[in-house]
Order: C-alpha cells, then structure tokens, then sequence
C-alpha cells in the first residue's frame, strides 16, 4: 500500500512504541501534525516552545528507559530545539528529534525558514540523516533509534523536507537494522575482566566511581552487589546519583566540585580505582596533573573506547555495556578462591570514617533566614527520597544533588554536562507524563525558571501537577559565589532586579503560587503542596540571598584542596 | 608527531563534514586530507595527514572511529607503507629557463603536461618530502602556480583497509 511520508513517520513512531511525542507545529512539518491529528496511538504534547519540547523528552527518557522523542518545524524550530540537543548529547540521552524541512527544491536558496538543520546540529548529536526520499523514511526512523538507544546512547536528529513528507511511496518497516559501520561493543573482553578483578582483590584502598552510564544501562543491582562484595566505599557523580543508593552505609556522597569531603579524598587516596560509566571529566577530578599526582591503579569500565585515556590515563580498560561487564566482574569474583583483604579494608574504613568525621555537608541552620539546604532536606523528608526529582542549573541543583538522598536511578534528572538552565520545569513534564501518579518535584531557582516558565501554560494544558520548588535568593547565587570567591566580591549583573510575583504568575497560568519567607514555614508549606495532589503548585522560597555551596574545590585546584563551609 | 591516518567512510553527504568538522570542534591538526571514492561506489577513502602527542592521536583514532559513518580507521604511521603525493606546477618557461625546468623536470621523474611559448605545468608524484624538495630545486621566481593533493597513502604488504 503507498503511503504518505507523513504517514510513514507516524506509523514507524506507532512500530517503536512511542506514547508521547514533544513538539511544536510549523508550516513545514504540517503533513506530520495532520497525520497526527488523524491518529490516537502516539499523544502529542504541545509545548510554548521547542527547547521545552527537546528537554520534555529528554526529561521522559531520563525517568525512564525508552527513546524520548520531539517534532520542531524548520528553521527556528530546530535552532529553539539545539539547547535542549546539546543537553541530550551532553548527557548521552536516547532521543529522536525529528524536524521538518523546505522543500527540496527550495534547500540552499535561504528559503523562509530554512536552516542547515544538519549542519547546525551536526556537532551535538550523536548522528543525524536528511531524508530525501520518502522511501528512506521508515529505514532512517529505524536507524535512528536504534543509534540513539544502543551503544552510547545519544539525541539523532531526522530532517525531512516538506515536499518528502506528502510524497507517497509503498511503506514496511524494517524489522532489523543494522549498520555496517556501527557495532558497539556489548560484552567486555574476559582477559581484561579477570585483570580488573585479580588488581581489585588485592586492592588495599578500594574505590568504586560510578556515573551516569550505571543508570543508562540499567545497572545498579549489579553495581550494588559489586560494592558490597567488595567492601569498598562508592561515590557517584552527579549524573549516576541513585544509581548506588545513597542510604547504604558504603556510600560516601557525591564527588567532585561540590562532592563531599570523603568522595574526594577517597578519590585522591585509593590504591585501585574502578570507575563505572563514567568519564573523569573536569568537574568531577578538578585538576588533572593534580589528580595524577598520586600512584594508583585505574580500572575504567565505559561502552565508549573514546571516554577511556581521554583525559586519565588508565591501567585496565573495559569497553562494554556497563550491566554486562558489572555482572562478568561479579561472576569472576564470586569464583575466585581470594577474598578483598579484610584488615586492609578496615583501615582503609578507619581512614575514611576520620574523612566523614569533617561533617563537610554541615550548614548552620536559621529561625531568621530560610536556609536552601534545609528546604531541600524537608523535601526529602516530606517525600521519604521517593519523589522524581528535576533540577536547573547553579546552586539550588548542587544542593538538591547534596541532599535529596536518592536510593533509586532515574529519580535525578538534572542536565549534569551542558548546565542547561531552563531544563528543569521542561524535564518535569516529561517526567510527570511518563509517570502519572508519581510526585515530581522541580527545584530551580529564580533566574533558571525565567528561561522557560512559559511552560507554565504547557502543565496547565495538560494536567501535570508538578511541585516547583523555587529557591529564591534574588541572586544569580552560583555566579555570585564565584564572584565572592574569584571576583572581589564584584557582582557584576548577578543580581536578579525586578524579579515577578511568582505566586500571581502562577495564579495568572491557573496554578497555585505560595510564597515562604520563614523557616517556620517551610514543612507547612511543602506539605500544603503535596497535598494538593492535582494541582502544580509554585512554591516561592525566599531563602538566605548570601548562602555558598560547600564543600568547593575551585576551579584548577585539585581534589583534595577542597574549601569547606567552617574554613571560611 | 606526524601521523598518516586512513579511512573508509560511507560515501555520504556530510560525510566529509562530520570529520572536518570533528578535527575543528576538537582542535586537532590538519595538515592535508584528501577523500574519493573507492572500487566500491558506497565508499570513500579518506587519507588525513595530522600531527599531535600520542594520546592526541590515540583520541583522534577513537574519535574518528565513533563516527557513525566511518566504517574503518587505519593509522598507516604504525607500520610499512607507501605515501604519495601529486603536485601540478606552473611555472614561467622562456629562454633558457625553458632547458633547465625541462632538465629539472627529468632528474625529479616527472613530466612536462601543458606547454606554451611562455609556461610549463609540471607533473610530479612522491612523497610530500620529495615535491618540496623539487620547489627548492628551481628557481622560485619562475614559478606561477602549484596544487598539491595532499598525502594519500596505502599500507604495504598484507596491510590492507577494508570492510
């Protein structure tokens, strides 16, 4: 049977199972939006603009482990949609964006709304196709999710021209794919498995590293099982965070600029380091010659063979699928006769329990002053760490990162690599569809909920009864630490002036807005909030405008030159 | 160091972008890259002539080979093989000139292609190494014009790149 191309994108979107597509209409996809319009299977969610869009299927995928998709016109479309991309690159996000196109006899004669959508965002996918036939559409949309979920997952960008999407052609869809010059590796080599396993056994200061490839590839029960056999302390980056549960007694928090004292001295001062999914990049080992300063063997698991020795040199390297390779450790050393040396250990916990000892997540609380770490740790209280939390970008994302402790994965969702602000509300709808009845609670603050809280209008469309935590200190607070630190307290326009009545903007959007200004208030407030179980309720925390994240490590330095709250 | 790294992608549209544009994204080197197609019309071979510390070049290798349309890197600098250049010279022939560029010509094994009463363009194949040297050899004020391919290279023996 022939088949529109608009036809065939919507019945390959219905073959790969997609329940949500994020998106915004526009003269070139409107053969795509018609067909749509035809059909019940795939529900399309308008949103109020197309960086919202990408970061909603973003914010989907997360909270879940299927591809999140958006549909953006041409032109401006797709450059609104690049920020949410560059977040989904960034972060290793299975996603398909779809765009549409001019006609193909228009493309290079800067058409109205023409954009070398593949040119433009050829940088920040993992690939992308233009499709100039109707007949590649259904090979290309299988290809594309299937680059976008295997190997290192990654945003594919599919650009079809409108001209493309009304021509008619004969439609299968493929039941296979396969790409010749595509092949990641699955398995990890068993000589370089039992290598990692014999240098962790006789590991005197063992230290587990786990990131974000832990929860893409769903891999926490084995990650957890391979701690505990070897009785290591684990730290997460920001991005693997609930992929080692933060309640057990070996986790040590989070590492990095803002990780806690223990991670990173456990980081610096471990004899073998076996880093999971992730990629040492520069805000999680601060200085490099620093980091390499010290003599220890490095373990490096990562399904991408460029994330290993890209910036560390390492000692034993496993390409693979971080759940296969966990499990074939695991098997190796559940056979081997050899055990972690337990009075090494002992001392190696001696050491780090003198580390934990520094407190370094203490703040001085306030009956003045609404502290912003004290928010969060009510939020994790009210919700028992059960809640799907999403965040923007600067301080408010590194304490709900310090505080909310989570013990499950894709609870988290925070753009950790590009620091996207105006991810979060976004992201909080994704997830809020993908999970109806659970609790999604968005922290930001007041400059990154400005960059999309038009999405307010998209919640109210939709029923999505999001609890936006605002941590309002009037300040744009990580710039302005940095400035207080670096900059000679100058706060050169990190002052947020003529800031909205956020509690009338939400009223304004048909939501509820309720303003904090004292401690006292804060768990009244928050719970007022999630009792309303149907309502997206804005909750305006004027908190402590002078707070700083600690402990830091600035910039350049290295990790256990550490700035902790009680040296200042 | 100078590396001669060889590839076969997928003979695309944007195929040569992803690359050119993964050398300037990364701030890696580029000294020459030159790309066709092979015997097999759905590929390209692609020889890029680079420079950088091994860990530079070990993270190009890696990074080329991620490219979703590259289907096989070579780097021929870790063994036996052969580089070849082709270079075109125009250059200014008229009096005696003309008997010494044609003599030049001869002792560098290449060939005289176009010839007026006033000019010759000059054919040469080697190594990039050898090209310079012949621009040394002849008078650099007779010369109006040069385009050199860049480097392609081969592996030799049993080195062979393919799919």
């Amino acid at each position: 049977m022939e088949l529109t191309g608009a036809e065939i994108t919507i019945r390959c979107l219905q073959e790969e199972g997609v329940e949500y597509v994020f998106g915004y209409p526009g003269g070139a996809v409107l053969f795509i939006y018609d067909e749509l319009f035809k059909q019940e299977q795939v529900k399309h969610v308008l949103v109020r603009h197309e960086q919202a869009a990408v970061h909603a299927a973003d914010g989907y995928a997360r909270s879940t482990d299927k591809v999140g998709v958006a549909l953006v016109t041409s032109g401006p479309g797709v450059t609104n949609a690049v920020t949410g991309i560059a977040t989904a690159y960034l972060d290793s996000i299975p996603m398909v964006v779809i765009s549409g196109q001019v006609p193909t006899s228009f493309i290079g004669e800067d058409a109205f709304q023409e954009v070398d959508a593949v040119g433009i965002t050829r940088p920040c996918v993992k690939h992308n196709f233009l499709v100039k036939d109707a007949k590649d559409i259904a090979s290309t949309l299988k290809k594309a999710f299937y680059l976008a979920k295997s190997g290192r997952p990654g945003p594919v960008l599919v650009d079809i021209p409108k001209d493309v999407s009304n021509q008619k052609t004969e439609y299968s869809y493929p039941a296979t794919v396969s790409i010749r010059s595509y092949n990641p590796q699955v398995q990890g080599d068993v000589g370089q498995i039992k290598r990692a396993a014999q240098m962790l056994l006789e590991a005197k200061r063992p230290m587990v590293y786990a990131g974000g490839g832990v929860i893409l590839s769903d891999a926490s029960k084995q990650l957890t099982e391979l701690v505990h056999l070897l009785g290591a302390p684990c730290t997460n980056t920001l991005m693997g965070l609930g992929g080692y549960p933060a309640g057990d007694k070996q986790f040590v928090g989070m590492l990095g600029m803002h990780g806690t004292y223990e991670a990173n001295m456990g980081m610096q001062n471990c004899d073998v380091l076996l880093a999971v999914g992730a990629r040492f990049d520069d805000r999680v080992i601060g200085n490099v010659a620093h980091f390499n300063s010290v003599p220890r063997k490095i373990i490096h698991i990562d399904i991408d063979p460029a994330s290993i020795s890209k910036r560390v040199k390492v000692d034993v390297s496993i390409v693979g699928d971080v759940a296969h390779v966990v499990s074939d450790l695991l098997a190796v050393l559940n056979s081997s006769k050899q055990k972690p040396e337990a009075a090494a250990l002992k001392d190696w916990w001696k050491q780090i329990d003198e580390w934990r000892g520094a407190n370094s997540l203490s703040y001085k609380n306030s009956t003045e002053l609404i502290k912003p770490q004290y928010v969060i740790e009510t939020l994790h209280k009210l919700t028992r760490g059960d809640a799907f939390v999403t965040s923007d970008v600067g301080q408010h994302q590194m304490w709900a990162a310090q505080y909310y402790k989570f013990n499950e994965p894709r609870r988290w969702i925070n753009s950790g690599g590009l620091g996207t602000m105006g991810f979060g509300l976004p992201a909080a709808m994704g997830v809020q569809l993908a999970h109806p009845g659970a609790t999604v609670a968005c922290i930001t603050g007041e400059g990154s909920i400005q960059m999309n809280i038009q999405e307010l209008s998209t919640c109210k469309q939709y029923n999505l009864p999001i609890k936006i935590i605002a941590l309002n200190n009037r300040y744009l607070g990580m710039v302005r630490q940095w400035q207080e630190f670096f900059h000679g307290n100058r706060y050169s326009h990190s002052y947020m002036d003529a800031l909205p009545d956020f509690v009338k903007l939400a009223e304004a959007y048909g939501h509820v807005g309720i303003l904090v200004e004292k401690p006292s208030d804060v768990e009244g407030a928050l719970k007022e909030a999630f009792a309303r179980k149907d309502d997206l309720v804005f909750l305006d925390f004027r908190t402590d405008s002078t707070e700083n994240v600690y402990p830091m490590v600035p910039g350049g330095k290295g990790l256990s030159e550490v700035i902790l709250a009680e040296d200042l | 160091m100078r590396h001669i790294i060889s590839l076969l992608m997928e003979n695309e549209s944007g195929a040569l972008s992803r690359v050119a544009g993964l050398f300037s994204a990364r701030g890696y080197n580029i000294e020459s890259l030159n790309v066709a197609p092979t015997e097999d019309p759905t590929m390209s071979r692609m020889t890029i002539v680079t420079s950088g510390s091994d860990d530079v070049i070990e993270q190009i290798n890696k990074q080329l080979n991620k490219l979703v349309d590259v289907v096989t890197v070579m780097d021929l600098t870790d063994g036996d093989h052969i580089e070849r250049e082709l270079m075109l010279v125009k250059v200014r022939a008229v009096g005696d000139d003309r008997e010494e560029l044609k003599r030049m010509t001869d002792i560098f094994r290449g060939r005289v292609i176009d010839v007026t009463d006033k000019t010759y363009t000059i054919e040469l194949t080697g190594t990039g190494h050898k090209l310079d040297r012949f621009l040394q050899a002849i008078e650099h004020s007779l010369i109006l014009e040069t385009v050199r391919t860049g480097a392609s290279g081969i592996g030799r023996g049993d080195r062979i790149l393919k799919l």
